[in-house]
């Protein structure tokens, strides 16, 4: 008999089994290889506005009556609050409320979203201010509102807070003897056993095991997490909210504030960065709204930096063990990948630091297994490519090691190991040009496969290294409507909730809407960010762009067909008695495919009807993740990068980062170029400098602001050069394939690499700091 | 710019606020009266007959780091000014300020942790925690937190004098003697008396313009605090240092500075590997917690470094 | 066991707290009289009061650069300065950079390089490097990226950021 766990593994499995069959667009799409707006430099839609300064942001929408909220954070990990002096805050005149667990409208417990359930919108189910009960250092304990942010941060210190402790565990380290296994790793089991990988280990001629830990970090969007909630009535709720999800934020104060989703509307009209932090709501947003609810007036609350990294979660800590094994000419024999992150005691979730040993290299035998460790901290969460982020450092290290170990150029190593079907699925890849993609970044970087011994390169007192490294990001796709209209004056616009993070989805989107409908730039329109519009889930998973293609596509095909018959209706029209699959939208209308010339403008069909507009909607649903898929489908690239130690203080820095990418067709080389350098640089960030440290003692994090907690500046960005294959998928919507996060996967690696190349020591927990080094 | 507090709802003078207003925010300083001094005729920088140069206390960090004299008599403060903080920080931050800048212990910032230094008696929360950028010279039992400022350390070398007026008249502070060691009253700072107002910094004639470095060692390249850094002025004659002065930053609840070992940099030849008897008398008695203790070595290296660059640095 | 928060001990309620009181603002050459508590910040009074909310807050604690606003022409951070006590200066924030219609050249050259990407620390990265143009200390792309270096940007448009600024400041003729 199977056990329960297995049985809701294959439960899951199925699940994605029967959503393989809505992958879109079976057949290859058209405008894969179309060249009129897709593919050009358009600058941002929003450019202008965010260089005024009037593109606004989640607190930045001025509604009458506004008050302000502060945030009172937890000092212990776990207990009770014993005690709670309020009366000081709330004399100060002009303080509203104290809103805390006493007095705090009723919530029901959020619920968390997964891929399954995306419009859970809720990061954790810990339930918010309905208790004493503290669960974690940092926790929202209690909410100041007043007539000014002044007065609100002022009483907000006149809270006094006595608590009854309880012992928390809070060293991963400590509690690694209680680690469990999770049920899934995202879609997946969190184990894999394919031959006898630890046995082909043991009897291969060359072996590198080794350890390594990354540590945790927070996103750090620079827009701190921040709503506007405004009640009118007691049931329609208003929310200017910083997400990357308005439905998941809307679904999920519905549910805990007992409405309809109708009942709530979200509106986000730009992001400040997410990164992951935003997928879904944390309890400032439910805060927010039960603060309107309890002064009766709109609430503006914006977490501090430090709110920040003590509400939202960041990327777990991982340590994890990396063996492989190798005959002497370099083909792996064995891959064993396990280790652990961690988990909370509502929620886990498990990141997928395993992924790309599941996916990169070919080996008869493959052992990998993911545990999780309970501890009392905020939950972990998502930040830019979780799981391939920390797991492809291991990895990549470990490339690198056993490359040195074999004598063997690592880009070789990793060439003669590339497979020809996906390593653990045996599934074909729809497309794969990883070995061009080396092959034109190794040829710009000039790199040497008969590199010196490490340590011995020296320019001055800096030693001089250089290190490779494969980056790699699955496809996923979102659940996407969108709505399509097309104007009698021959616009077209396309309207949904998704949202612009800065990502560049909104120009993609007009340039594709252009291309897709025949319709010059300036009369294609992308509204978005409000669930007012058709419903998109979270914008994420480098999957937005695809996904809303996808959805356009779909519609575009029925007004395709709602044209058509438009024309069939009409008897002076060109178009009557030609069949659908004889005509496509082009030129501004619709017209025959046997013969181009003949067909009809947008304003000739819609004149001819009388009609305004005609408008359909397309959607796409929620996919698994690639290593599911019938097809394997990623992106994927080849980092080579230049470090330069000093020989005596052991100062790291980036000197030059050139990448190449098969990300699929690319919509606009400026914003991909934008993103992926972006990416790179979080993963320089990653690699020497960013670490969150809490205090084990007490759980407390000790660099909650941007002055502990360091992230790159201007003077830590090397020389980029990035370059784009550019061929399309042909399996993908446009050609397309993930680009926002597949460039910081394996950054770290390279630069680690690149510093062992220089120094000859190999720094196998992150940050690579100078310490480490001495 | 504010005065020497243990008091925490005393009065503070203010002139840039970059330090003051953030530790406001924390709530780790609480004054209920702010006095606005920018208006003081403190913002100038005027040559001293003994050829010295004063600083006026309302300069800003900025106007002083790129000033001509600065520039030209003193680059290693030049230097050492603009490898702290930011543009920006710099524009708004003042001299006198920046002596009276607070420690950045991750404690000292946290009123949810115990600090002696922010609340005497409370404990000291860095010993036995994360105490990366935390001190190892001069510490005590009660507190291991740094002082924060890069300024100090060149000032320290240069052998600066803090001109400062109270309610009791004028007097001058030499700078080795501003800043103080935590001791057991680690909320004590610096040896300001109560309601002294720092009115300018006087800098001697003796600039080392012709080999000085200043070195910074931290977590990123620009815009954070120094795990580790060295002031370093030297004199030379015929390949011979006549001269020497060598300060530390990042290491101690004030700039680091041990005569002695300076002593014997003189009539060495320049030939900084040689200095082995030099880098561990500046550093004896120096002792690493659970996570700084890298600091020793780095400290090592770092002087080393530093007396490399200013011997090779040809004005 | 039990543990305090706040370990210091909270200042006297509402006993000394000052009343709100008038405060004028030069900004963007325009007068805007507020009143408001003392110890606002002149990025809270901008935001929250004045309702110029293109100058950002990223950290409110001289950490990030987005508060970045010029004043009197020097690039400053807005969150670690007390609104009352900028009453005679001139403070121009990302709202005041174009004339009309017209951009400044940075604003240009931000949108031509793709010199951002979610935008929220834009007003900060521009009003900076309208500083730092007019200051003078930076020539080369080093120096640039050292003294930009106070605004951080976590979509990390850095290296495009350095080539708009280069582009506007060699079509400035340099100075001596």
């Amino acid at each position: 008999m199977k056990s329960i766990k297995a049985a809701l593994i294959d439960a899951t499995l199925n699940t994605v089994e029967t959503l393989v069959g809505h992958l879109p667009d079976p057949a290859p799409d058209p405008l894969r290889n179309a060249r009129e707006f897709i593919g050009k430099p358009y600058p941002r839609v929003d450019g202008r506005l965010k260089v005024t300064g009037q593109a606004r942001y989640a607190t930045e929408h001025p509604i009458a009556g506004m008050t302000h909220a502060v945030v009172v954070h937890s000092s212990i990990a776990k207990g009770k609050i014993s005690h709670l002096d309020t009366q000081a805050a709330e004399s100060v005149p002009g303080v509203l409320a104290v809103m805390t667990h006493r007095n705090a409208p009723r919530m029901k417990t959020p619920e968390t979203a997964s891929l399954f359930n995306p419009v859970a919108g809720s990061n954790t189910s810990v339930p918010v201010m309905q208790s004493a009960d503290i669960t974690w250092n940092g926790e929202a304990v209690a909410v100041v509102v007043a007539e000014t942010l002044e007065l609100a941060n002022y009483a907000a210190g006149l809270v006094g807070i006595r608590y009854e402790e309880e012992p928390a565990a809070l060293s991963l380290e400590a509690e690694k003897g209680n680690a469990t296994i999770p049920t899934l790793v995202v879609t997946q089991s969190p184990e894999v056993n394919i031959g006898d990988a630890k046995a082909a280990l043991a009897v291969a001629p060359v072996v590198s095991d080794q350890e390594y830990e990354t540590p945790w970090q927070n996103q750090h969007a620079m827009e701190p997490h921040a709503s506007i909630a405004a009640w009118m009535g007691k049931d329609q709720l208003l929310v200017y909210d910083s997400t990357q999800s308005p439905p998941g934020v809307q679904h999920n104060l519905a549910r805990m504030f007992d409405l309809k989703p109708e009942q709530v509307r979200v509106v986000t009209e730009f992001v400040g960065g997410a990164f992951g932090g935003k997928v879904a709501a944390w309890s400032n947003v439910p805060l927010a709204a039960a603060a309107a609810r309890l002064v009766g007036r709109p609430v503006k609350l914006a977490l501090s930096r430090a709110g920040v990294s003590m509400v939202v979660g960041g990327r777990t800590l991982t340590q994890q063990r990396v063996a492989l094994g190798a005959t002497l000419d370099g083909k792996l024999t064995a891959m064993i990948h396990t280790g652990y992150g961690m988990r909370t005691t509502k929620d886990v979730w498990a990141e997928q630091y395993t992924f790309p040993i599941r996916h990169l290299y070919a080996s008869p035998n493959i052992h990998v297994l993911q545990k999780v460790v309970r501890l009392d901290r905020v939950q972990n969460s998502y930040m830019r490519a979780p799981g391939e982020t920390p797991g492809s450092f291991a990895l990549e290290s470990a490339m690198d090691e056993l490359a040195h170990k074999l004598g063997l150029d690592p880009v070789e190593l990793r060439m003669r190991n590339e497979p020809d079907k996906d390593p653990t699925h045996g599934t074909y890849f729809s497309s794969r040009h990883l070995r061009e993609a080396y092959a034109l970044a190794a040829g710009k970087f000039g790199w040497d496969p008969q590199r010196p011994e490490p340590g011995t390169q020296r320019e001055g007192d800096w030693l001089i290294g250089t290190g490779v490294a494969t980056a790699f990001y699955p496809v996923q796709q979102l659940p996407v409507t969108i709505k399509a209209r097309i104007t009698a004056d021959g616009h077209v616009e396309v309207s949904t909730s998704s949202i612009e993070m800065g990502v560049g989805l909104a120009t993609v989107q007009t340039q594709h809407i252009a291309e897709r409908f025949g319709v010059p730039y300036e009369r294609a329109r992308y509204l978005h960010g409000d669930t007012d519009l058709p419903m998109s889930q979270a914008s994420g998973g480098s999957a937005a762009t695809s996904s809303v293609g996808a959805a356009i596509h779909a519609a575009a095909d029925k007004l395709t067909e709602k044209l058509l018959k438009l024309a069939q209706r009409n008897k002076q029209s060109v178009l009557r008695g030609v069949k659908r699959k004889n005509v496509e939208l082009r030129a501004g209308g619709l017209y025959r495919l046997d013969q181009p010339a003949v067909g009809e403008s947008y304003e000739q069909l819609l004149g001819a009807s009388g009609q305004a507009f005609v408008e359909a909607e397309g959607s796409v649903p929620a996919s698994a993740l690639v290593l599911n898929m019938k097809t394997s489908m990623a992106s994927y690239g080849a980092h080579f990068c230049e470090v330069r130690v000093h020989a005596r203080t052991r100062q790291v820095q980036v000197r030059r980062f050139m990448s190449a990418f098969d990300c699929g067709r690319i919509m606009n080389p400026q914003t991909a170029r934008s993103q992926i350098v972006g990416g790179i640089i979080m993963g320089i960030g990653m690699a020497l400098m960013e670490e969150a440290v809490y205090d084990e003692r007490t759980g407390r994090l000790m660099t909650p602001s941007l002055g502990e907690y360091h992230v790159p500046v201007h003077a830590d960005v090397p020389e980029f050069e990035v370059y784009f294959l550019d061929e399309p998928d042909p399996v993908m919507p446009m050609g397309t394939k993930p680009v926002g996060e597949v460039s910081i996967v394996g950054t770290a690696a390279a630069v680690a690499n690149a510093v062992f190349q220089a120094t000859g020591i190999r720094v196998r927990h992150l940050p690579i700091t100078a310490d480490k080094l001495l | 710019m504010l005065t020497e507090a243990t008091d925490p709802i005393a009065t503070r003078f203010i002139a840039g606020g970059t330090n003051l207003l953030d530790l406001m925010k924390q709530q780790v300083e609480q004054p209920a009266k702010l006095v606005d001094i920018n208006r003081l005729p403190l913002s100038a920088i005027t040559e001293l007959p003994n050829g010295g140069l004063r600083l006026g206390a309302l300069v800003t960090n900025a106007d002083t780091a790129y000033h001509p004299l600065v520039q030209g008599r003193y680059p290693l403060l030049a230097q050492t000014i603009l490898a702290g903080a930011s543009p920006q920080l710099r524009n708004k931050a003042t001299n006198g300020g920046n002596l009276m800048q607070r420690t950045r212990c991750y404690y000292f910032y946290d009123v949810a942790t115990p600090c002696n230094k922010r609340m005497p008696g409370s404990g000291c929360g860095a010993l036995g925690g994360y105490n990366r950028v935390c001190g190892i010279l001069g510490t005590s039992e009660s507190c291991i937190a740094t002082h924060p400022s890069d300024m100090c350390v060149a000032l320290a070398a240069l052998e600066a004098v803090v001109q400062v007026s109270g309610p009791h008249g004028e007097r001058t502070i030499p700078m080795a003697d501003f800043h103080r060691l935590p001791g057991n009253e680690p909320h004590r700072d610096n040896t300001l008396l109560p309601g002294e107002l720092i009115t300018a910094i006087d800098l001697p004639a003796q600039g080392f313009a012709q080999h000085y470095t200043y070195l910074k060692l931290r977590d990123r390249t620009s815009y954070a605090f120094a795990l580790v850094s060295v002031a370093v002025g030297l004199e030379l004659t015929d390949g011979l240092i006549t001269q020497a002065r060598l300060a530390l930053g990042g290491v101690a609840h004030k700039p680091w500075r041990r005569p002695a070992a300076e002593a014997m940099l003189v009539g060495q030849p320049a030939e900084p590997e040689t200095y082995r008897a030099v880098v561990q008398s500046l550093l004896a008695g120096s002792r690493g917690y659970d996570h700084n203790a890298f600091k020793i070595e780095l400290a090592e290296r770092a002087i080393v470094q530093a007396l490399s660059q200013a011997l090779n640095r040809s004005a | 066991m039990t543990t305090t928060f706040p370990i210091n001990p909270p200042a006297p309620a509402a006993l000394l707290l000052p009343e709100p009181g008038p405060v004028t603002l030069h900004v963007n050459g325009q007068s805007i009289a507020l009143t408001i508590a003392p110890w606002t910040t002149l990025l809270d009074a901008l935001r929250e009061h004045a309702h110029l909310s293109g100058t950002k807050k990223g950290c409110d604690h001289g950490q990030c650069g987005a508060c970045t606003v010029l004043m009197n022409g020097t690039r400053i951070n807005s969150c670690l300065s007390l609104a009352v006590m900028h009453q005679d200066d001139e403070i121009t924030t990302i709202e005041g950079l174009a004339h009309g219609d017209e951009l400044h050249p940075l604003q240009q050259a931000f949108i031509d390089h793709d010199a951002f990407q979610c935008g929220y620390c834009t007003p900060g990265q521009l009003c900076s490097a309208v500083g730092l143009l007019s200051e003078g200390h930076a020539r080369t792309a080093e120096e640039i990226r050292e003294l930009m270096s106070g605004n951080i940007c976590r979509c990390a448009a850095y290296p495009h950021i350095v080539s708009a600024i280069q582009e506007v400041m060699h079509a400035q003729p340099l100075r001596p």
